[in-house]
Formats: structure tokens, sequence, C-alpha cells
């Protein structure tokens, strides 16, 4: 299993992975209840809107009454699934999160777009990097960051038919599609290979498996085996996938985009300390807020290239010696 | 009229309830709690169509809400005297491994606890939420919710009250504790409320207004609610309380908001309130 063979024949916004997965969420089972706090085309649920319009709840801009009503509505039996950018669906109501969601384990299912640096243009306002922590943070929260457009939507059908609080992270620019599009490929909690290899385990979510994509292809290129894992659920981890994989590669690289503080990188680094100490390189955020910029710009400019990847890759293989 | 009375001597027990569980653990919130034992007595006694066989989602049923959740010892004593646990659990308040803790929660599986309130301002969205599930399932039973009045100044509240006015939420029934006490002083001390009444008609309410420790009023006011509601307005209702309603030296002073009895004064408690159906 190698990573030359993983290539993209469209681009797509996994928002819009979100939006085709909830309208067939919908479509299978008619608890489904969703809001949004005054960003429908943002989030891309008119299709859903369209075909259920009963089970739609505009909120207007009053996100903390969003989550609030939303665990009322799973009280009643429903299955809510609150919407909006994710800063404004995180940071901005996390004590309504806390106590009324999660504490009273209410099945609220919390979709959030325009996640990290790649909104672009809005800037630093916008760009949370910080949810990840915030979420996994919270007892009984499952946590779920998808790669793509096809794993966006699975993820989407996938939360909603879990039971209790969940957070889904997903965003807005175009990304390449590479992922499976059939139901049987995506599991909560269970780590997706994209290839196999003895040298150094890149661990990534979000976007940043693409990224990761591209750094391994590079490294293969030059001789060196690539175990790729697309950790798109932060919690529950899937501690066996890491474990097996770094008993293989003897090292680590985590890339994601959040901040190192909090996120995908502090899990991983928690399963090695605790079981098999090794090097860990992490591609994130250093402690800064982002700026505007292209997606591109942003990434580049913050950390989050293929080159930052394969750099981190070549010193975590270093470090083993 | 022999029911009020029964519900008074009912609302007397719960009264002593409340005084000996904060008394007990020497921490808790008294003054509230007595303050609005009359309108849970009513609630739980008369008003409502619930079921003791716990369900969560409530369907075909009144269900309530605590928004001010520190009057945990009313709402706990209330459930208990109705049916939903046994009485002697009541011993077990804010001690370690209880269900019943500090501020009410699910998380311990507490029947008829439906959400954790504590955290202020946030029942009015979720009560909005389950009524809302109601109408969309074609439940026509009512989903009430108390808060108190310095919980108004929580800016949460006032998205609820605007989302539930535009939605019309007419099966909502919101009560609020209108004692004019917070920790710190008075209501009007602290952030003055202005003229509530005003602020809710304004934003499309129906408002009614009671005094909440006179239970003939309680239990009429709430009966007239649920004859104004379902006519496309969402319902508040501005309860005058005194706080620590019951016991002499708890009223006329916010001292009790917070702080708990000592042996003696639970004894001087007990003097004025009558044991109508058994202490725990």
């Amino acid at each position: 299993m190698s990573l030359k063979n993983i290539t993209y024949t469209d681009k797509k916004d996994t928002r819009s992975g979100f939006g085709q997965g909830i309208y067939e969420a919908g479509l299978a089972n008619p608890n489904v209840v969703t809001l949004c706090a005054d960003l429908i085309g943002s989030l891309k649920l008119e299709k859903f809107i369209e075909a259920f319009p009963d089970r739609f709840i505009q909120a207007g801009i009053a996100e903390a009454n969003m989550i609030g009503v939303s665990a009322g509505l799973a009280i009643a039996g429903k299955i809510a699934v609150p919407t909006t950018f994710a800063n404004f669906g995180t940071s901005r109501v996390y004590d309504q999160i806390r106590q009324s969601v999660a504490y009273s384990d209410k099945n609220v299912k919390i979709a959030c777009s325009h996640a990290g640096l790649t909104l672009g243009e809005d800037g630093a306002t916008h760009q949370v990097l910080e949810d990840i922590g915030m979420m996994k943070m919270l007892p009984g929260m499952t946590v779920v960051v998808p790669a793509d457009y096809n794993q966006t939507r699975l993820a989407t059908k996938a939360v909603v038919e879990w039971h209790g609080p969940c957070y889904l992270r997903f965003g807005r620019p175009v990304w390449p599609i590479f992922t499976p599009s059939e139901d049987s490929t995506f599991q909560i909690g269970k780590a997706q290979f994209l290839s196999e290899g003895t040298d150094v385990t890149i661990i990534a979510c979000g976007h940043m498996v693409w990224q990761a994509v591209e750094a391994g292809k590079q490294l293969e290129a030059n001789g060196v085996s690539v175990e790729l894992i697309n950790m798109h659920t932060i919690k529950p981890l899937d501690i066996d996938a890491i474990l097996k994989s770094v008993a293989k590669t003897g090292c680590i690289v985590t890339a994601e985009e959040h901040q190192y503080n909090g996120g995908l990188g502090e899990s991983v680094a928690r399963v090695l300390v605790s079981n098999i100490p090794v090097p860990q390189e992490f591609v994130a955020v250093n402690d800064t807020f982002g700026e505007s910029g292209t997606p591109d710009q942003l990434l580049e400019k913050y950390g989050l290239s293929p080159q930052n990847i394969v750099a981190a890759a070549y010193k975590a293989i270093e470090r083993k010696k | 009229m022999a029911e009020i009375q029964e519900l008074e001597r009912i609302a007397s027990q719960v009264r002593r309830d409340i005084v000996r569980m904060v008394g007990k653990v020497k921490s808790g919130h008294p003054g509230g709690s007595l303050g609005c034992t009359d309108f849970l007595v009513a609630l739980y006694f008369d008003v409502m169509k619930h079921d003791i066989s716990f369900n969560m989602e409530g369907r075909g049923e009144d269900v309530f809400f605590l928004s001010n959740g520190h009057i945990s010892p009313v709402f706990y004593s209330v459930l208990a005297r109705s049916g939903y646990f046994d009485v002697k659990e009541l011993s077990t308040f804010r001690f370690l491994n209880s269900r019943l803790q500090g501020h009410p929660t699910t998380h311990e599986g507490l029947p008829g606890v439906r959400i954790a309130s504590g955290s202020l301002g946030q029942g009015v969205s979720v009560a909005t939420g389950v009524a809302l599930a109601k109408k969309m399932d074609g439940d026509d039973r009512f989903v009430f919710v108390l808060t108190g009045d310095g919980e108004l100044q929580e800016g949460q509240i006032w998205e609820a009250v605007m989302f539930a006015a535009h939605n019309k939420v007419d099966n909502l029934i919101l009560t609020v504790d209108y004692n004019n006490c917070q920790i710190d002083g008075t209501v009007d001390q602290i952030l003055s409320l202005g003229d509530l009444k005003g602020k809710f008609k304004s934003f499309g309410w129906e408002v009614l207004e009671m005094n909440g420790n006179r239970m003939e009023d309680v239990v009429f006011t709430l009966s007239e609610a649920q004859l104004k509601a379902k006519k496309g307005k969402p319902i508040a209702i501005l309860m005058t309380t005194e706080m620590g309603a019951g016991v002499d030296y708890m009223m006329g002073t916010h001292k009790w908001h917070g702080s708990a009895p000592n042996a003696e004064q639970v004894e001087k408690a007990m003097a004025q309130l009558e044991e109508t159906l058994g202490d725990f």
C-alpha cells in the first residue's frame, strides 16, 4: 500500500460533504433536526431545508440559545444538529456545551464549518485553532475531523447515528477528494491507514491529511517508507492503530490545522509516553493567532505545508538514532 | 378550599425538608428554595400532568425545568414527595456519592431531572427546545421553566425570549422568581431589570403576575396561564416571592441566599413549620 497510487480527480469543500451527508441522514432518520445561526449557505444546508422544511430551525445570530434549544430537542428524542462556524459553535458557547450538552449527556451533534486557517481571508477572529482541544477535554464528547468531501459526508451520517454528544469539524476550502465514498469505509474511532511503511508514521487529521499524502509521496520518492494514518476521530482515539504503527516505525509525526496545545498531537503524545515512548515531531500552529490570506498562503506561513511535514519526518527519523 | 389547604400542608413539609437538608450538610441555598416552595408544590401536586415512573422524553406529559439550579433543595424535596424517589434520599443532599448534587444533574440518573443547571441562563433555551419538539410531534402538553430574577442578567435568556416569541412557542410557560435578591444585594442595586413586564411584552410575550407565596394565587394564575397559552405567544409569569418565606429570620434579607442555618437555627425554623408528611 503505497501513497503514489493516491490521487484525486475532483476537488470539493468538506462543508459540501456535510450538506450532502446531513441530507442523507435526514432522509434515513425522521428524528434528525438541524439548526443554524444565520449561515445556511456557508453550511450547505439548502438541500436539507428544501427536503425537510419542518425539521430545520433558524436560530438567528444567537449561538448560546441554539445550543440550549438543541439540548431541549434532544431531551424530547430528536437528534439535534446545531450548525455554524467552528469558532461560534465551540469557543463562543463553551459553557452551554459543557453544562447543557456534555454534562447532561444530550444527543446533540455540533457540526461546524470554517475551522482552522483555511477559511482564509476573514482572518483570525474566525479562524478557530483551539476547538479540538476544547471539545476533546469535555467528558463524553466525541470529536470527529474528516479529511475530505467523501469522508465528511460519511462522518456526518455516522455521528448522527452515534449516541451522545459529538463535535464534527470541517472547513471552507475546496480540497482534493481522495478517500473512498462507500459507507463501510468509515467508522468512528477506527483510524484509516492510507499507506503501510516502516521508517516513519505520519498521523494527520482534516485538511492536513492531504498535505501528508503529498509529503509522503515526496518521502517515498526519496526512499523513505511512510505509514500514513488518517486519524479522523480525535476522541475516542484509536490507540491500537498508533501503537501498532510505531512498533514498526519507531517514530512519528503528527499534523493538524490546530494549535499544538490541546490538539491531535498532544493526544497521540500521551498515548506514546504511556506505552512506547518514541520520537515525535509536531506539525501544528505554534501558539499564535492566524491572519487574513489565501488558504495556501496561510498554510505555508504557519508551517502547515507538505514541506513542513517532510522536514518533520526527517527530524523524527534522525532522532531514532 | 380543601385543595389549597392540602397544598399548603405539603408546602410546610417541603419547607422543613429544605431547611433540614441544607442544615445537615451545612451548605446550599435555602432562601430562594423557601421562596419558590409554593410554586413548585402547586406545579407538581396540582397543575402538571406528569408521570413519576420517569422517562426522559416526557411525551404526553407536562415537563418542568429549573434554570436557577441553585434552589435544588426545593426541587429535590418536591420530586421526592411526589414519588420520583424515596424521601430518605434527601438526607444525602450535597454529600459525596449522592444523586442529589449541589446543583441538579442528569449525570447521576436522578429521576425527575432532565438537564443539568447551575450555570445560569441556560434553562429557558432548553425548555424552549423541548416545547418546540412537542409542537413538532403534536404533543399538546406544556413546558414549564423557572428562572431567578438576577438570572435575567444573563444575555442568553434574552436570546431565548426573542427566539420563543419569534417561533410562536406558545406551549411554554416561564415563571420568574421575582424576589429582587441576588448574592451581592438587591437586583435593583446590582443590575436593575427595569420595566420587566414591559420588556417581556415588547418581546412579544403574554405576561401574568402573581404572588408566589399565596397558594391560591399560584394555583389560579398557573391555570390562567394554561388558558392563555396556545394562542401564538409564550407566557411569562412574574412571580413576586419573599426569599426565605416561611422562616421568619430568613425573610427580608438576602443573607440566606447561599448560606446554611446552624443546628439551633434549624430548630428555630422547625418550630415555625408544621411536620405534615413525616420528616425524612
